[in-house]
């Protein structure tokens, strides 16, 4: 209400009127320059940097690969601070900005997962090993799917806001103890894997195109964060402009 | 009487409002009789069936055993997490934990103590059903120990912590699963590393899976009393 | 001095249902008040909502000093509510669920002993298993272990239902008593009757709001 309205109201302008879309000239802005970096990254990543002396043109997939996974990291601890600054501040900004990290996190650890399964089946001719890096992926994909299925549960939200947010902090503080564990797990097995693979010193081109990813993802990130943000907060504003109406028709039963 | 009553958080407070839950919460569960006639004998259908599915004379089950055994002891956690708050939920046992003055952290602690020493209960027996079914023998029995009861302690912790999250929540029986054993992934991997190296059938080092099973108990430990409130208040 | 509930504009939400829309009502210590109205009116969620179980998303709440709306959950552990449910595990005996909720409360066992003599619960039921009492007798033994808290604010949701009618009279008298030591008393009840005459107030709840606040004209003490 009132409270959360203010809290929110730096980013998505909520003194002036409903708006009737989550972009602003900033979104615009930023959308224009991702979807440049895109085309780039596409011209660069496919067709201007040379195929890998060892890897060949499986290279190619680490310029998206290592972007979607670094990305999706970032997500999860951006979820993770929102949900402690929720506990905290108890406002509705830390709680939707959580939510929302966490769903383009999932995405994003989605997309990391196919990418690495195509890699899997050209390099291992397999979609799938129980590569360390592949595995902790899998894990923690399941985790945050979690999250957003305590998220889908009906609620106040308070109440809502409160599971998410402890959920959020539970499921991050795993992150370390699945990789420590997996690494030991798999510490026989040591093969070549998709992260490994960039360690060589790449040079050129083959950098520029890995920096590039890294970058526009990073804006991809940011473009899908705002709006996803906005659409929660839009979202939320709807569930109580109809609470004032429920609250009338409630008050209306009295005069029967 | 009601002045009497000390301010909550202290660490005082904390254990003995634990100790009573805790003593309930067995209280419980040994009237009840649910987690002996029902979870212990799911625990051993299961060792059974892991029988039927995997040949027991091609040495895949012998090989397999630790493993299928933190299955077992996984499944039955779910089941063990889910009854442990399952009860409370019934007749608003959960809205009396809320207007009663314990603290939510005692709550928590004495949750995750009962759920302790149930577990530990049901890891002995399937141990034994194991190696009385499956024929395996124990060649490190105090690494086995230290392996099995900080993996024990880990479960228990973040069940607590899952289970007081979905007690009240639609869909709990299906979301409790789902969010507890992704979680608990860590644990299946050290638990399982750990008993191989105890029956001698992995050369490899012991006990840094003991430290990695516990930090991931002292983790969830801590994590689980700090959430408990919020969960308890607004959850 | 301070209302013991002060609740001004109050919205209380079920999910997203606005059970409580709007409600203003004063409650000094001492008083006994009825809460009356249709099923659905919101008697429950407002009993609930001054326990600080439903939180209460807008307006000015505060009950025994604490604000409602920033921290429910510091006014839980004064309070005493009797809810539709009865707060027992079905499995433990009668002592045994009042000793755990009088230990709870920071009480004695000796306190839940007396509370369950005072609410006139036959020692014969005392090793039972909850689960083997009627329903009458559960309630007894809730209100025992409500009792045995000695709340400032008790918040009973239809103390009288279920009970046979030396029962209801231990009920009445219970409040009257609560009254009488500085504790007060909201509740709701069908039983008008008998109601009003433990309640110097009578307050009628519809549409998740307060439609009618009436002083009862006879005093009866």
């Amino acid at each position: 209400m009132t409270t959360s309205a203010s809290a929110t109201g730096t980013t998505s302008g909520a003194g002036t009127p409903a708006p009737t879309s989550t972009a602003s000239t900033a979104t615009r802005v930023l959308g224009a320059a991702t979807l440049v970096g895109i085309a780039l990254l596409v011209v660069f990543g496919v067709f201007v940097s040379p195929p890998d002396k060892e890897l060949g043109e499986t290279i190619r997939i680490l310029y998206m690969h290592v972007p979607t996974v670094s990305v999706a990291y970032l997500a999860f601890i951006v979820t993770a601070v929102g949900s402690a600054m929720y506990l905290w501040k108890r406002t509705e900004f830390w709680d939707l900005l959580a939510a929302s990290s966490a769903e383009i996190g999932v995405v994003f650890f989605g997309l990391t997962i196919l990418n690495g399964m195509l890699w899997g089946k050209i390099t291992w001719g397999v979609f799938w090993r129980w590569e360390p890096r592949l595995t902790t992926t899998a894990v923690l994909f399941l985790t945050y799917i979690g999250y957003l299925a305590v998220r889908a549960v009906p609620a106040s939200p308070r109440t809502r806001a409160t599971r998410c947010a402890v959920v959020g902090l539970l499921a991050v503080v795993n992150i370390p103890i699945v990789h420590k564990a997996v690494d030991w797990w798999r510490g026989l097995h040591q093969e070549r894997t998709i992260f490994g693979t960039l360690k060589p010193e790449i040079q050129g081109t083959q950098a520029f195109a890995a920096y590039l990813g890294l970058g526009v993802f990073l804006l991809l990130f940011a473009w899908l964060l705002i709006h996803r943000f906005r659409v929660a907060f839009l979202a939320e504003r709807a569930a109580e402009s109809g609470l004032e109406g429920a609250i009338a028709e409630r008050r209306q039963e009295a005069g029967q | 009487m009601a002045e009497a009553v000390t301010a909550p958080g202290t660490l005082r407070t904390v254990l003995s409002d634990a100790r009573l839950v805790a003593a309930k919460d067995l209280r419980l569960e040994l009237r009840s009789r649910v987690g002996i006639s029902q979870v212990l004998p799911f625990a051993l259908l299961v060792v059974l069936l892991f029988a039927f599915a995997l040949d027991p004379d091609r040495r895949v089950l012998g090989a397999a055993t630790p493993g299928l055994y933190w299955m077992v002891v996984l499944f039955s956690s779910v089941l063990a997490v889910g009854r442990s708050f399952g009860v409370e939920a019934e007749d608003g046992v959960l809205d009396g934990l809320r207007l009663s003055g314990l603290s939510p952290a005692g709550i928590y602690l004495g949750k995750v103590g009962a759920l302790l020493v149930e577990l530990l209960v049901l890891d002995l027996v399937l141990a034994l059903a194991v190696v009385v079914f499956y024929g395996t023998d124990i060649s490190g029995p105090v690494l086995l120990a230290a392996v099995v009861g900080t993996a024990t302690v880990g479960i228990a912790a973040a069940g607590g912590a899952y289970g007081g999250l979905t007690a009240r929540m639609r869909g709990r029986d299906t979301l409790l699963p789902l969010l507890l054993l992704p979680l608990l992934a860590p644990v299946l991997i050290g638990g399982t590393r750990g008993v191989e190296v105890a029956l001698g059938r992995d050369a490899g080092p012991g006990w840094p899976w003991v430290g990695l099973l516990g930090i991931f108990a002292l983790v969830y430990l801590t994590l689980g009393t700090l959430m408990f409130r919020p969960l308890l208040e607004d959850a | 001095m301070a209302p013991v509930v002060h609740l001004q504009q109050a919205v209380a939400l079920i999910g997203r249902f606005p059970a409580l829309a709007g409600v203003d009502l004063d409650v000094d210590a001492g008083e006994v008040v009825l809460l009356r109205g249709p099923n659905g009116a919101g008697k429950t969620t407002l009993l609930r909502a001054c326990a600080g179980l439903v939180p209460v998303v807008s307006g000015t709440a505060t009950v025994l000093g604490c604000d409602l709306v920033a921290d429910r959950g510091a006014v839980r552990r004064r309070v005493g509510l009797l809810g539709h449910a009865t707060h027992l595990d079905d499995d433990l005996s009668v002592t045994e669920n009042v000793d755990f909720w009088s230990q709870a409360a920071g009480a004695t066992r000796a306190d839940g002993r007396a509370a369950l003599e005072r609410l006139e619960v036959a020692t014969r039921l005392y090793d039972l298993p909850v689960r083997a009492l009627s329903a009458g007798q559960r309630r007894r033994v809730s209100l025992a272990a409500v009792l045995a808290r000695r709340p400032e604010l008790w918040l009973l949701d239809e103390p009288h239902a279920g009970l046979d009618a030396a029962g209801r009279d231990v009920v009445d008298g219970l409040m009257a008593e609560a009254a009488s030591v500085g504790a007060t008393v909201l509740f709701a009840s069908h039983e008008l009757d008998r109601a009003e005459a433990v309640a110097r107030r009578t307050v009628v709840i519809a549409g998740g709001a307060v439609q009618d606040d009436e002083v009862g004209e006879g005093h009866d003490g």
